[in-house]
């Protein structure tokens, strides 16, 4: 493993501060430091403020609160011995080359031999960075340059140089891609390497082409986004988020780096307006608003839009933009070719990026692959460049750029009506800038779904769920429904997994896939049929058939090893939960939700969450800690906000793993299958003690109070009621448990569905579910 | 019959549970290193101690086995000395000096150390496995009612407005932050070591504390109420001991007589109202003294909440300046086992320095009580 034990990273700014807290995330000790501030009295004064910032950020840069513990503030005068601790030293001060090199010098005279440093220089070239630096130096020496915010966003540029020693570049890519969880996308020395070169110029033309156009705020929106699969902020609430401020500060840097001829130039200067805006203190999110803003002075908070020809606000419309609704059906070629202001404004700013884009391989990239994977990765699109220009047609873009008396990029002419990407038995392959196709490589040691099923055929499976062979005997049950919610079919297959695959000799299973979330829950919508026609019995049946396929596989003779990622809420956390261990990605949002759609856990939640309570050794002993801690957990529907934070939870064991990249769950979850399977031997079901009445008792008096502060509605009150008699053994239908009944998981699991049958016979579980279904929120009743 | 003393008062700092400095202090630890102190502080020879009485309102966890007895063994008092731990919730440690007094009365020792300890940091309120009668909560939900609530009833019931409870808060902590000041404490606190320094101030007086501030909070027992956590007292980590022992005891071995038991009191009253306690408690009391609450000089009343400790008053109706002359409980913290043994260590040596004669020391108890102590300067 890596030989990288502690990390220094200059210059506490955000950008500084946030790669600091995704180092300590990874666990690993880290200095901050920063320079001395004039006349203040603590000399730490920068890295002990930034520090404190990152308690209080969201999104939050700490996967957990006591990470904080592994960062070290430090300053410039007083610390520079401490560098020689360190193993790799991350610059990341102001762009400016004087005081980079200056830098530099003090951090050769104190670093110790064989550390790496690198700089997060987002527009400078490494040429420039180690012009006139010790030849030790330049063998240790690269970029790495972040995106912000560090913890989220995958994407990690490198820039090696010529005098690069190999071992020290391996040294950073391995941490980088596995401690750090970041994709390593390999950039040419060039002004802005690649996702800024290509993502600025997308958004100076977007802002700048809408001014000129007379296009607003929110039509531009409502074409550049969802259409082209852009997060639903748009251009213009991206440059709100990432601060108005920074655009000149882009655009000059650019400005001044790239040939007079370089299309970038022919955007032309930043629109006066948003000049007059930064000068106003409208630099976005971070300050009075941007071009959005929410306006508080009625009481309410509007939501406010600025008009890009008179600079003043008014309501957001949310407008329906015919060329935007055009390409729900026809995709981006219809927008593209859409014959309406707001169409020709989305092909001069999107043809003219992706046009760009092409025109810039191989000065900035070696191939088109690495391009899609930055603009993917650094600024969360859905498709590359080329994998745009793919789904438009070569052909088709070619023809239109020509037609527009537009030139057309070399790569792009010697396409030639090929698509850059093609399957070739089973291999994804992208077309090279020297015309053949080539392979696209995977980092060792990391295995993608998607390239397995572009291998293998399904082994079995429906239209909601497939298992795959990942082969040694491992296979791999993906969900594919709508957001992956749970449903009757996906249970129907992972009941046939639990009884073919043992006979197959398998050797174990992963639950796992590449959508962004792991699963969202159960389908609600079923649930809300049956409560409405009554029917009891069903809703008994769907029931018992989550509860029973899930209990067979957690008892099952081969282990299940499951592997979340994003979201996994409700169904979707319960079948984690029964998992015989987890290997989940760091950014995993786990959490029993039922509560907020009116019901409890009914596939086994509220059992397995009893479980987990008695067998942790966080909680206190006694017949009570497990209940009151299930009780708060689930009646609160608390959600982790990451994998570490999940273990506090009880979602997570001591001994599930953590995987940093999310490119590497499924290779860790396979692992552990194989590790597992050897001598594999089923846990037996236990016998439960539960309390009985008194802990319905202990926990209405909690539930009342909440009722009387207002933190519980009267609704809430009703399903924490039920959660109580769940957890406590006592269902209203049940015999009185007595603390030393010895109970097995069967009994607990009729209180789940007797609870929820109760429950959906209310008005008010059926309004929340509804509430849910239509507006995607809870509704407190 | 014997005279029984108070021949000692001290303390740990009171600071707030889960922040403050001692919440990873072991609540037994606290007790000990607050035991070892009065031993040092009045050099009285622990070989003639008969028993160490602890109250704690908890007594599981870390304060669970006979803590009492632990505590013995931590402080390094002799073996031969006993250890019995007691528990009146609030009232506890006040129950311990009744203990004791009874006892010596019955000739069944000369010396006690009655203490109190309640680390609310590590033992929870209602502690780690509450497990109410389910009969009896369904037919008499008052028993287990929360504190809150009952504060909440008095504030109704005695008609006292939220401005009446802030006022009552924000004056506590004036007279509590200004006797810190003033170096009041400085004689009753044992400076604590708690493994990473040495806890020798309280925690929990907030001296800027003004109506402003108090008035801004929002209710916290119920949204439509009026009792905030600044008009309740917080959560708190603490230990208090006294020296009990018999007049003849004192004087033979030159201990201070800070005052003497004139006479004790427990009683019961509705426990939606337990705040109302001291009233009937002090009125037996006083009764069995032969006293008026005029004839006081010094009262010491435990402050659980701003309209518990109103509502009280307004009953008792005694002269307000010689109420809780240092500050109550709401600004200095109510550690609820530890409560009992401070106020009255504290009226007892307040006498001294008002040099008044009586004083009572009375406190209410959750689920329906009140406890109440005269003393008489001699």
């Amino acid at each position: 493993m890596t030989d990288i034990k502690k990390v220094a990273v200059i210059g506490s700014g955000v950008m500084g501060s946030g790669i600091a807290a995704q180092v300590a995330n990874a666990g690993i000790e880290v200095l901050l430091m920063d320079i001395v501030p004039e006349g203040s009295e603590n000399r730490n004064a920068g890295a002990d403020g930034a520090i404190a910032k990152l308690l209080k950020t969201k999104p939050a840069p700490l996967m957990h609160k006591r990470n904080v513990k592994l960062i070290h503030a430090g300053n410039l005068e007083d610390d520079l011995g401490q560098l020689s601790d360190c193993d790799w030293i991350i610059e990341v001060i102001v762009e400016r080359l004087d005081i980079k090199q200056a830098l530099y010098q003090k951090i050769q005279a104190h670093r110790k031999q064989d550390s790496i440093v690198s700089s997060n220089t987002s527009t400078l070239p490494l040429q420039m960075l180690t012009e006139g630096q010790s030849p030790e130096f330049n063998k240790d020496f690269m970029i790495t340059h972040f995106f912000n915010p560090p913890r989220y966003m995958r994407l990690l540029e490198i820039v090696i140089g010529k005098d690069t020693d190999p071992k020290q570049e391996k040294r950073v890519r391995e941490f980088v891609d596995i401690k750090l969880g970041k994709s390593i996308v390999d950039c040419n020395d060039t002004p802005g390497f690649i996702a800024n070169r290509i993502g600025t110029y997308w958004l100076h033309a977007a802002v700048s082409s809408a001014v000129k156009q007379g296009i607003g705020v929110e039509e531009a929106d409502a074409v550049l986004s969802r259409p082209a699969g852009v997060p639903k902020t748009g251009v213009f609430g991206l440059v709100d988020l990432v601060g108005l401020d920074l655009m000149p500060y882009l655009l000059k840097s650019f400005d001044d780096a790239l040939a007079d001829e370089d299309p970038f130039k022919a955007l032309g200067e930043m629109p006066a307006l948003v000049t007059t805006m930064i000068e106003d203190g409208y630099t976005g999110r971070k300050g009075k608003g941007g071009f959005y803003r929410l306006n508080s002075g009625s009481g309410a908070k509007i939501k406010e839009v600025i008009d890009l020809q008179s600079g003043s606000y008014s309501k957001a419309r949310n407008p329906k933009v015919k060329a935007a609704l055009s390409a729900k059906k026809g995709g981006l070629k219809t927008l593209l070719s859409h014959d309406s202001k707001e169409g020709k404004y989305a092909w001069d700013v999107l043809a003219g990026t992706l046009s760009y884009a092409a025109s810039l391989v191989p000065e900035i990239a070696d191939n088109i692959e690495l391009v899609d994977r930055a603009m993917k990765l650094g600024y969360n699109w859905k498709k590359g460049p080329f994998e745009l220009i793919d789904e438009l047609g070569t052909d088709w873009f070619i023809e239109k750029l020509e037609t527009k008396q537009l030139p057309v990029p070399k790569i792009l002419s010697m396409a030639d009506g090929r698509s850059f990407y093609r399957e070739k038995h089973g291999q994804l392959q992208y077309l090279s800038v020297e015309g053949d196709y080539k392979d696209v490589q995977r980092p060792a040691g990391v295995l993608l779904l998607a390239d397995v099923k572009r291998k293998s055929k399904r082994m079995f499976g429906n239209s909601q769920a497939s298992v795959w062979d990942l082969g040694d005997g491992v296979a791999c049950l993906e969900f594919h429904s709508k957001m992956n919610s749970l449903n009757p079919l996906i249970i129907s297959v992972l009941s046939k997994a639990n009884k073919v695959l043992p006979k197959q000799h398998f050797k174990g299973m992963v639950i796992y896939n590449e959508g962004t979330n792991f699963s969202v829950g159960a389908n609600i919508l079923m649930l809300l049929v049956a409560a409405k026609l009554h029917l009891g019995f069903a809703m008994r049946w769907i029931l018992r058939q989550g509860q029973f396929t899930f209990r067979d596989m957690k008892y099952g003779s081969l282990p299940v090893v499951g592997a979340p990622s994003g979201m996994a809420l409700g169904g979707g956390c319960e079948i984690l939960l029964h998992c015989n261990a987890l290997e989940a990605h760091a950014e995993t949002y786990i959490g029993l939700v039922e509560a907020g759609v009116g019901i409890v856990p009914g596939w086994g939640g509220c059992k397995e969450m009893l479980l987990r309570g008695m067998n942790s050794k966080k909680l206190k002993k006694g017949p009570m800690p497990a209940v009151s801690n299930a009780f708060e957990t689930l009646a609160t529907a608390k959600v982790s906000t990451s994998a570490q934070e999940a273990r506090d939870l009880l979602f997570l064991n001591e001994t599930d793993g953590i995987v940093m990249n999310r490119d590497r769950v499924l290779a860790s979850a396979k692992a552990r299958v194989l590790s597992m399977s050897e001598d594999y031997v089923p846990a037996e079901p236990p016998i439960v003690k539960l309390p009985g009445e008194t802990a319905i008792a202990a926990l209405d008096l909690a539930i009342k109070g909440f009722a009387k502060t207002g933190m519980a509605s009267p609704h809430d009150v009703t399903i924490a009621g039920e959660l109580s008699k769940v957890l406590s053994g006592n269902g209203t239908d049940m015999k009185d448990v007595d603390m030393n009944d010895e109970l097995d998981e069967d009994y607990i699991l009729k209180l789940e569905r007797d609870a929820i049958v109760h429950l959906s016979a209310t008005k008010q579980t059926k309004a929340r579910i509804s509430h849910m279904l239509s507006k995607g929120k809870p509704l407190r009743n | 019959m014997k005279n029984v003393v108070i021949a000692a008062y001290v303390r740990s700092p009171f600071t707030l549970a889960y922040k403050g400095a001692l919440a990873k202090v072991r609540p037994d630890e606290l007790a000990a290193q607050v035991v070892k102190g009065l031993i040092t502080k009045t050099g009285v020879d622990p070989e003639l101690i008969e028993d160490l009485i602890l109250g704690c309102a908890f007594p599981e966890a870390e304060q669970g086995f006979n803590m009492a007895r632990l505590v013995t063994f931590l402080a390094d008092l002799p073996r031969t000395v006993a250890g019995t731990t007691v528990n009146r919730f609030c009232g506890s440690s006040m129950q311990s000096i009744h203990m004791a007094a009874g006892a010596i009365q019955m000739n069944a020792g000369e010396a006690f150390i009655c203490a109190g300890v309640e680390s609310m940091s590590r033992v929870p309120m209602v502690g780690f496995n509450p497990m109410p009668h389910p009969e009896l909560y369904k037919n008499y939900p008052q028993a287990y009612m929360g504190m809150g609530d009952t504060a909440e009833n008095l504030a109704e019931k005695y008609q006292i407005s939220r401005e009446q409870q802030d006022t009552f808060a924000m004056e506590s902590h004036k007279k509590a932050s200004s006797a810190k000041e003033a170096g009041k404490f400085k004689d009753e606190i044992i400076p604590i070591d708690s493994g990473q320094g040495i806890v020798e101030e309280d925690g929990c007086i907030r001296p800027g504390t003004d109506m402003e501030t108090l008035a801004g909070l929002k209710p916290a027992f119920d949204q439509n109420g009026s009792v905030t956590a600044g008009t309740s007292s917080p959560l708190t980590d603490g230990a208090s001991a006294t020296l009990i022992c018999s007049e003849e005891f004192a004087k033979q071995h030159n201990l201070d007589i800070l005052a003497k038991i004139n006479a004790i009191a427990v009683s019961g009253c509705l426990p939606e109202i337990m705040g109302i306690g001291p009233v009937d408690s002090s009125n037996k009391a006083l009764q069995r003294a032969g006293l008026n609450i005029e004839d006081m000089a010094v009262i010491e009343l435990n402050e659980a909440f701003s309209s518990q400790s109103l509502a009280v008053l307004q009953d008792l109706k005694p002269d307000l300046n010689i109420v809780n002359i240092d500050g109550g409980a709401i600004a200095l913290g109510h550690p609820l086992g530890a409560t009992g043994s401070r106020i009255t260590g504290k009226a007892a040596a307040l006498l001294h320095r008002v040099e008044g004669k009586y004083a009572l020391a009375t406190q209410c108890i959750g689920g329906g009580q009140g406890i109440a102590t005269v003393l008489e300067r001699v």
